[in-house]
């Protein structure tokens, strides 16, 4: 077993285990820190890869605003363990199982494969900046303007359903 | 490493997401639950896109094997869009109701 083996599986099981950690863990906070734990090992997922923008993207975008705009929110709102909803057990079992059943299903039928299609980790220059930059503002300049005008109406909106009426 | 290893890593994130959709009941879980939903497909379209790197079509143009990283970078510019508006209704839903129990939404039924 070589070293990228060992980095991959190791990352693999903290991004999983963190995530049954945030949806069975009682504090809304809780859940916070732990999908910041999945974002994090992603990252190396993409740096494993070679993908160096994403990954710094990954830690600032993800890890840095959206959860720190989360973990604000549900300090704002006082929220602990003695507020989370009341659970109904039958129906937690029922959405356990059919999750589980279509993991199983799409896993076993992508387990068939027999064609072995290998990816390429630690070098390649797809997911360099000047690579991704030059792609970006030639062939996907147009998207990419679009984009600030969707965050322009994104932020208007947040204000106007935020403002007090 | 195997197209399918990462295959099956995004595929439990996935459905790790689904279930943390269906299980929960606050607002703000479900809503993380589809942000790791997000990452999942993330993470495999950068699989993909590396896994595109090593074959010989792309051997002649480096273009096409960042397409998929260009998708990503709009999935996350998109998630961001979303994470704002989102909360705003959070927000504003907390502030009428006092809760974030998703079970309590539910005037549109009759």
């Amino acid at each position: 077993m070589n070293i990228t083996t060992l980095v991959f599986i190791l990352l693999s099981v903290l991004a999983v285990g963190s995530a049954i950690m945030m949806i069975t863990s009682k504090s809304p906070v809780n859940s916070v820190l732990w999908l910041i734990v999945v974002f994090f090992s992603i990252s190396g997922h993409y740096i494993l890869m070679n993908a160096q923008f994403l990954a710094i993207v990954n830690i600032i975008v993800y890890a840095g605003a959206i959860m720190v705009l989360f973990l604000f929110v549900v300090m704002l709102m006082n929220l602990n363990k003695e507020t989370e909803p009341v659970k109904n057990y039958r129906l937690q079992l029922i959405s356990v199982v059919s999750g589980g059943c279509l993991l199983l299903i799409i896993l076993s039928a992508i387990m068939k494969i027999d064609t072995q299609q290998l990816v390429e980790m630690k070098v390649g220059d797809a997911g360099l900046i000047k690579s991704l930059g030059k792609n970006l503002f030639s062939n996907y300049v147009l998207p990419f303007e679009i984009s600030s005008v969707l965050f322009l109406s994104a932020m208007i909106g947040a204000v106007v359903i935020g403002k007090k009426d | 490493m195997d197209i399918k290893l990462y295959i099956a890593l995004a595929l439990t994130l996935f459905t790790i997401g689904i279930i943390g959709v269906l299980v929960r009941r606050n607002a703000i879980i479900i809503f993380m639950c589809v942000e790791l939903m997000l990452n999942a497909v993330n993470l495999l379209l950068v699989a993909f896109s590396k896994m595109h790197a090593l074959s010989a079509a792309a051997k002649a143009s480096v273009n096409y094997a960042s397409d998929a990283q260009i998708f990503v970078f709009f999935i996350m510019v998109v998630a961001a869009a979303e994470v704002s508006v989102g909360l705003a209704i959070i927000v504003m839903m907390y502030r009428n109701v006092h809760t974030v129990d998703v079970n309590f939404l539910n005037r549109l039924k009759n």
